[in-house]
């Protein structure tokens, strides 16, 4: 499976979010890919994925894609991404 | 190995924390992270317009925990090294952000490339998700208190992920 976590620039907030999202994964025992995306090439990028995370200025900038696009209000509450990932999945 | 830029104390040395400080606005916040990173060497004054662009461009994304904004822009050849600084806001300011505002800390972030900031970032992850090292750290009274509750946040964390960097030798204290 292939996740795909975006932010503005690539190198800042999405870098900290597929950490996190990564450490989420761990727990969960959910065997994924995390990449982090800039808004630029997350389009394209979120063409092979099956989720996109990212935030709530940024979801409607992805446009239309075949992923399940997921908002993430605190990067750093675990629990609220492990909760929307497993909503996701199911 | 980058030994310098691997903790959060060798990203933030004491010239790039500002503490008690003031600002109107949001732009003002984050005019005074780029003032700090332009001082520190990390970029050169053009990366502050950059931070700001990102914003008017993409929207107040960047305060991605209640109470703190990372203000960033791309690698750019503004961006000389990897690097942060810090500015704890003596008055919270909103930066238009529904779900986190008003925000207290605005750390600024530069990086050359897409790797060689990883390691200050995966430092920077652990800190964030330590909200007591954090609410002691936004509460610190000076730069150098900053700079020392780093260090020692640095330690305890290295300690934990068991990876000797005793080693540190760019650190002030």
């Amino acid at each position: 499976m292939k996740i795909i976590a975006v932010c503005g620039m690539g190198i800042g907030t999405s870098v900290l979010l597929k950490m996190n999202t990564e450490k989420v994964l761990r727990t969960l025992g959910i065997d994924a890919d995390v990449e982090a995306a800039d808004i630029g090439v997350a389009r394209g990028m979120a063409r092979d994925a099956e989720i996109v995370l990212t935030s709530a200025d940024l979801a409607p900038q992805i446009g239309d894609v075949p992923a399940t696009v997921i908002v993430i209000d605190n990067f750093f509450d675990l629990d609220e991404i492990s909760d929307k990932l497993t909503e996701a999945l199911d | 190995m980058t030994v310098t830029t691997t903790g959060l104390s060798g990203g933030l040395p004491e010239d790039a924390i500002l503490t008690h400080a003031v600002a109107a606005d949001w732009r003002a916040a984050i005019t005074l992270a780029g003032d700090l990173l332009t001082t520190s060497g990390v970029t050169t004054s053009a990366y502050t317009a950059e931070m700001l662009a990102a914003v008017d461009t993409l929207g107040p994304y960047i305060v991605i925990v209640p109470g703190l904004a990372i203000a960033h822009s791309r690698p750019s050849p503004a961006v000389l090294r990897a690097g942060m600084s810090w500015v704890s806001l003596e008055t919270p300011i909103p930066f238009g952000n529904s779900k986190n505002d008003p925000v207290s800390l605005v750390l600024g972030l530069a990086a050359p490339d897409h790797d060689s900031h990883l390691g200050i970032m995966s430092a920077l992850a652990a800190l964030l998700l330590d909200a007591d090292a954090l609410a002691e750290l936004t509460a610190a009274e000076s730069p150098a208190q900053v700079h020392a509750l780093l260090v020692a946040f640095d330690r305890s964390h290295s300690d934990r992920s068991h990876t000797d960097s005793s080693l540190e030798g760019k650190a002030t204290s």
